[in-house]
């Protein structure tokens, strides 16, 4: 399996990652270059095998359903590039 | 007189418990080492003043005779911890300002013992690296050189800060991260020892996600004893991560002179790959007979699907990578670089703030995960990893308790040597590590000898889930059997 220019581009977007034109061979070789080594993984026969979906065995705990936490948006969004009022500003979503 | 930061994290506690020194005097000694060391680059930031202060704090407790199980004990921390109040980078341009307002688990578990904090210590970006060489904040260059050489060699990675700064005494000892041998590779490269715990052993909160289902933290050090002691402040339950289990911690310490009389170790076939250096076998091999002479029974086992390990890794760490790193948008914390639109601020903030091995790996995981793709690539990759896993339970119940095998292919390389167009060279160096993690086994790499260039050489041992004891009294015998490392003069200072 390996991918072409549009293919590369289009998984840029998925990944919400800008390339410019000079990256996308280069990325392109990278990505072709990994995609032949993991073809090997096509051989083994995994017939009636389950995916891992568990490292180890264990039931989810669940916690009781009280509040311990919360009052402090400041800490929250001190970190944030832009803030209003403890909100997240980001440019116009919907138009 | 040994120079303070020249002692074992043991040698210090005692120290410091017979109030030969001060914790204030130990924590000065590695600040002045630290200020002369800035060359190797293994620190992103230095806190001296917070280390100072809280030595002051250790000081008082040791007198009135409240001395916590690390109290005074100067350490570093890899960057990917959260630390309050101290920016934490992830070795990234993406965090590159970031401050958290809490602190990591594994840390704050640290401070509660009563450990002293040096700094924040580099490592690949995001973790995603085996030589240290992606940090946005500079190469890790070594203390080790090879024989009648200069030229700077890598520390590994990821934790390759951690592993300088622990081969420099530049701390007692250092947290790492391990999510395909970031623990363990840097520690065989630097002759230190250093054990990923099984997954869940520690908590991961607060810790920069990676690949969640591989990722755990644990203890970088100069000896075994020390490894261990750090390890049981680190681990234990943690409610807010519900991949943590809920298990007592072990007095680690205690199983260090438990000896290995009566135990099996398991030599794995699939191990010897092609190509393999004789310096390695027949380390492998010495590691094995210093291992029979203490009364194990050692013998060949096989892991068939050890040799799909590193392929499988390769989908599922970049398919969780791309799926932990889609956090970092601009919108609630680290870099933004505006765009014409949201989406367009997006892209430009995700090109501008990941380095390139950062985003090949988020490409290569976005792709495995896409439609039409994800039975092919992940699913199937989650399929052999349960086969893998399987391996080791039919080792473990066939009366296997530990298995021996090299740490890393070969011994630590020159910085830039690997800076070929092909990322899979550098994934080789992962070859004998990814396993552990894939089937959640605790794993630790132990010093064993030199290789003929004078760089040091490791072996690993893997053992049963939970049973890290079992790890350090194994990988006692061979420190004592090889020796504690010689580690390099200052040639720096």
């Amino acid at each position: 399996m390996s991918v072409d220019a549009k293919t590369v581009r289009r998984i840029a977007h998925l990944a919400r990652i800008a390339v410019t034109d000079e990256e996308v061979g280069p990325l392109q070789g990278e990505l072709n270059a990994i995609l032949a080594f993991v073809e090997q993984l096509d051989a083994v026969d995994v017939a009636g095998v389950e995916p891992m979906t568990s490292v180890t065995p264990m039931a989810m705990k669940r916690r009781a359903d009280v509040v311990t936490d919360g009052g402090r948006a400041q800490e929250v969004v001190a970190n944030a590039p832009e803030t209003e009022d403890h909100y997240f500003l980001v440019p116009k979503v919907v138009e | 007189m040994t120079a303070l930061n020249e002692l074992t994290l043991a040698e210090a506690r005692d120290g410091l418990t017979a109030k030969t020194f001060s914790a204030r005097e130990i924590a000065q000694a590695h600040v002045e080492a630290l200020e002369k060391a800035r060359v190797l680059n293994a620190y992103i930031r230095e806190t001296p003043e917070r280390a100072l202060a809280m030595a002051e704090v250790s000081d008082a407790r040791i007198a009135k005779g409240e001395a916590r199980p690390l109290e005074g004990l100067p350490l570093g921390i890899k960057d990917l911890f959260c630390t309050h109040g101290v920016v934490t980078t992830a070795g990234s341009r993406m965090l590159e300002t970031f401050e958290p307002h809490y602190e990591s688990a594994v840390s704050a578990n640290l401070w509660r013992d009563g450990a002293v904090m040096l700094g924040k210590l580099n490592l690949d970006e995001f973790a995603m690296g085996s030589s240290n060489e992606t940090s946005a904040y500079g190469d890790v260059v070594s203390p080790w050189r090879r024989t009648g050489s200069e030229a700077g060699i890598v520390p590994g990675g990821s934790s390759g800060g951690s592993a300088a700064a622990v081969a420099a005494h530049l701390c007692l000892g250092a947290t790492a991260t391990d999510t395909g041998g970031s623990i363990r590779q840097p520690a065989a490269f630097t002759g230190t020892v250093g054990i990923k715990p099984t997954y869940g052993r520690c908590s991961r909160w607060g810790t920069v996600a990676f690949a969640s289902s591989l990722d755990q933290a644990g203890p970088i050090a100069r000896t075994v004893r020390d490894t261990a002691i750090l390890l049981a402040s680190m681990a234990g339950h943690d409610p807010r991560d519900t991949t943590s289990v809920d298990r007592p911690v072990p007095d680690f310490e205690a199983a260090v002179s438990r000896g290995v009389k009566g135990l099996t170790i398991g030599i794995p076939r699939e191990y010897r790959v092609d190509g393999m250096a004789p310096e390695i076998q027949s380390l492998w091999d010495r590691g094995a007979e210093w291992l029979r002479a203490a009364g194990a029974t050692v013998r060949d086992i096989s892991l068939p699907n050890t040799r799909h390990a590193l392929a499988a890794y390769y989908i599922v760490a970049p398919a969780e990578a791309s799926s932990n790193l889609a956090r970092y948008d601009g919108v609630r914390y680290g870099l933004r670089v505006p765009g014409k639109d949201i989406a367009g601020m997006y892209e430009n903030t995700r090109a501008a703030g990941f380095g390139r091995e950062v985003k090949r790996r988020i490409m290569i995981g976005t792709y495995v995960l896409s439609a039409g793709y994800y039975d092919a690539y992940y699913v199937r990759a989650q399929k052999i990893r349960t086969l893998i896993k399987r391996d080791f339970e039919a080792a473990y119940a066939d009366g296997v308790d530990a298995i021996l095998t090299p740490a890393t292919p070969t011994a630590a390389f020159g910085i830039g040597e690997k800076a070929s167009a092909d990322p899979v060279e550098m994934y080789l160096n992962d070859v004998f590590t990814v396993t552990v993690n894939m089937a959640g086994l605790p794993g630790i790499s132990v010093p064993a000898g030199l290789d003929g260039q004078g760089l040091p050489l490791g072996l690993q041992l893997i053992g049963r889930p939970f049973d890290e004891e079992t790890l350090f009294a194994a990988s006692q015998v061979i420190e004592d059997a090889a020796g504690r490392t010689k580690l390099p003069p200052a040639w720096w200072a």
